[in-house]
């Protein structure tokens, strides 16, 4: 090792010893980064939901006791769903409404699953800054559009749970789900 | 003297930094160049070791803390919760839990450099009682974390070194209300032992500093225990002892990972995983091991104010050996006798440790009693008449003179170095 050394050192002034030397920095280093990751990573993945938290991934809904016109909020992973009975009123207008007239357009059918049409599911959180809108309680004002309408900065929300007015800027969202039953579904 | 700090730092910004706070400039001077004496062997890698154990169980007792609940009715639960569902949750608390254990090992030995070595002599008694300081804070802290899960042994081990403070007559029992917060080991105190257990370390970290402060104005000890007489007797410290100090590291690693990885609960106690129980002390009690020694002197003696206070002052009695020990050499190589009491003292310190561990009854009584009489003469007595009797071996002229010189055993090649080592 020496006597190579010495030869390139020979050939090439003192670059070979540089060369040997910074290999060396630059694989203590890359080791010390890795290390330094392999770390990190398990007290970073800490504060990731844990099992429990995932375990709480899936609702089951009993649809038979909400009357027509009434909508119940449950909780989902921490977040309120609307689940709402709408009225043959309700439908028509979410189903009337252009395209073109919408903030964030959607057909309504892209919002309800076939053949359940009545029941509108949403994660009941305005797209603006996480306020709960009103309207799920038929007694709550529901805006011009029937909807929702949200406390904070006044969106609105129609039928369809799109959003018509305000600063909001998307739908309320749809949770996945699937019906089990015809009376029954499950969020999550 | 106001004005701009004149850096040497080539890159602009590094340097525009360091002419207003010269931090750059301040870590070349006590961590790159910092002249080290030559001679140091591996148990000078303990404070550095130290050091990164701390920093190791500040950062997993943060995001430990993150899924804690210090709550009676939660607290063993949750500590279960994070063994089962926080992901790697329990690595988290194994690496905290073992980390403990790890902390005392590196520091014990790192108190046993200190006294084979003399580090504690002048010009370091500052130094080395700041240390004392250090383990006092180290035993507070860890033992308030072992009562954090409220297994069995977490709460009657809280009720029985709370109740060490009612030994003190008179104001006794009113401290152990106070620390208590109530009538008994409840709630209150639980909540008050897990602030405490996440502060304490933060102002382990303040005196860590100041004991290594105080290092680099009076500069390290070392095998020979003589003083530092040219340059040629050190070495700058980066890179010898950073790469030294990384070997040692590498060791340590090793063994903290063996204990986590295939031995987490060697050093626990079974009775652990049972939920406390106010209403039912296990049939054996004992603290962790680490604290097996204090605990066997307190059995030993058959007073309980006099126990509590022999406990304590085998601490305390740290504080004041830089005056207790007569002896002007420091280092045990050239002190004969010493040489070999300090060994009868550690198989006292060991058979304490030991006897701590074993019911208090027969011999084991007998045994408690004369290491504890050994700990305290060891200090008290040997100490101060062995520095006026013992005729120390000569010194060499300097930390360079046995290399260059005729004797063997030098630092340069590490196996000599261990030799002579073991010959002393």
């Amino acid at each position: 090792m020496a006597d190579s050394s010495a030869a390139t050192a020979a050939h090439h002034g003192h670059s070979a010893d540089v060369t040997k030397r910074d290999f060396l920095q630059l694989v203590a280093g890359a080791g010390a980064v890795v290390g330094a990751g392999a770390i990190a990573w398990p007290l970073l993945d800490s504060m990731n939901p844990s099992k429990d938290v995932l375990a709480l991934s899936s609702v089951d809904v009993e649809l038979k006791p909400i009357e027509e016109g009434q909508g119940i909020t449950i909780v989902w992973q921490g977040k309120p769903i609307f689940v709402r009975h709408r009225t043959a009123k309700e439908i028509k207008e979410a189903e009337d409404v252009q395209l073109s007239q919408l903030a964030d357009p959607q057909t309504d059918a892209a919002r309800v699953k076939a053949g359940h049409d009545q029941w509108i599911v949403l994660i009941g959180i305005c797209t603006h800054l996480g306020c709960v809108p009103l309207g799920n309680k038929p007694t709550d004002p529901r805006g011009d559009w029937g909807g929702w309408f949200c406390p904070c900065h006044g969106s609105q929300y129609d039928t369809s749970g799109r959003v018509r007015h305000g600063p909001a800027p998307a739908n309320l969202a749809v949770p996945p789900y699937a019906f089990e039953t015809d009376s029954k579904i499950k969020v999550g | 003297m106001a004005g701009l700090h004149k850096s040497d730092i080539p890159n602009p910004v590094l340097n525009w930094i360091d002419s207003r706070l010269p931090i750059i400039t301040m870590m070349q001077k006590e961590y790159g160049v910092f002249p080290t004496p030559k001679n140091f062997n591996y148990f000078w890698n303990f404070g550095a070791l130290a050091t990164v154990n701390l920093v190791i169980m500040i950062i997993t007792g943060i995001f430990l803390a993150m899924n804690y609940q210090p709550n009676t009715t939660l607290a063993f639960d949750s500590v279960q919760h994070i063994m089962r569902d926080v992901n790697y949750g329990w690595l988290i608390r194994y690496v905290h839990q073992n980390g403990a254990s790890m902390f005392f090992i590196v520091v014990y030995i790192h108190i046993f450099r200190g006294l084979y070595y003399g580090s504690y002599k002048a010009p370091r008694e500052l130094l080395w009682m700041l240390g004392v300081v250090i383990l006092l804070l180290m035993m507070a802290t860890a033992f308030m974390g072992y009562v954090l899960p409220w297994g069995q042994m977490s709460y009657w081990g809280a009720t029985v070194i709370t109740n060490l403070f009612s030994a003190f007559p008179g104001v006794g029992h009113a401290i152990v209300t106070l620390l208590w917060g109530g009538f008994s080991v409840d709630n209150p105190t639980l909540n008050r032992f897990f602030s405490l257990h996440y502060l304490l370390p933060f102002v382990l970290v303040g005196v860590v500093f100041l004991h290594v402060a105080a290092l680099h104005i009076v500069g390290s000890n070392n095998p020979l225990g003589i003083d530092v007489k040219s340059p040629q007797d050190t070495l700058p410290f980066h890179p010898y002892y950073t790469i030294k100090d990384s070997v040692g590291m590498c060791v340590y690693l090793i063994v903290f990972a063996a204990l986590v990885f295939f031995a987490p609960n060697f050093l626990g106690d079974p009775n652990n995983f049972i939920p406390a129980n106010p209403l039912q002390t296990p049939a054996d009690i004992v603290p962790e091991w680490y604290f097996l020694p204090y605990y066997a002197i307190l059995r030993s003696v058959p007073n309980k104010l006099l126990g509590v206070c022999m406990m304590f002052s085998s601490i305390l009695v740290l504080f004041v050996l830089p005056w207790l020990d007569t002896s002007r050499v420091r280092s045990a190589r050239f002190r004969p006798i010493y040489r070999q009491l300090i060994w009868l003292w550690v198989a006292a310190v060991i058979g304490l440790g030991v006897c701590g561990a074993h019911k208090p009854e027969g011999i084991w009584v007998v045994l408690s009693r004369i290491c504890t009489l050994y700990y305290f003469l060891h200090f008290l007595v040997i100490l101060p008449i062995l520095g006026k009797l013992e005729r120390p071996l000569p010194l060499p002229e300097s930390i360079s003179q046995p290399v260059t010189g005729g004797r063997g055993g030098g630092p340069v090649p590490s196996g000599a170095a261990a030799k002579s080592m073991e010959k002393a």
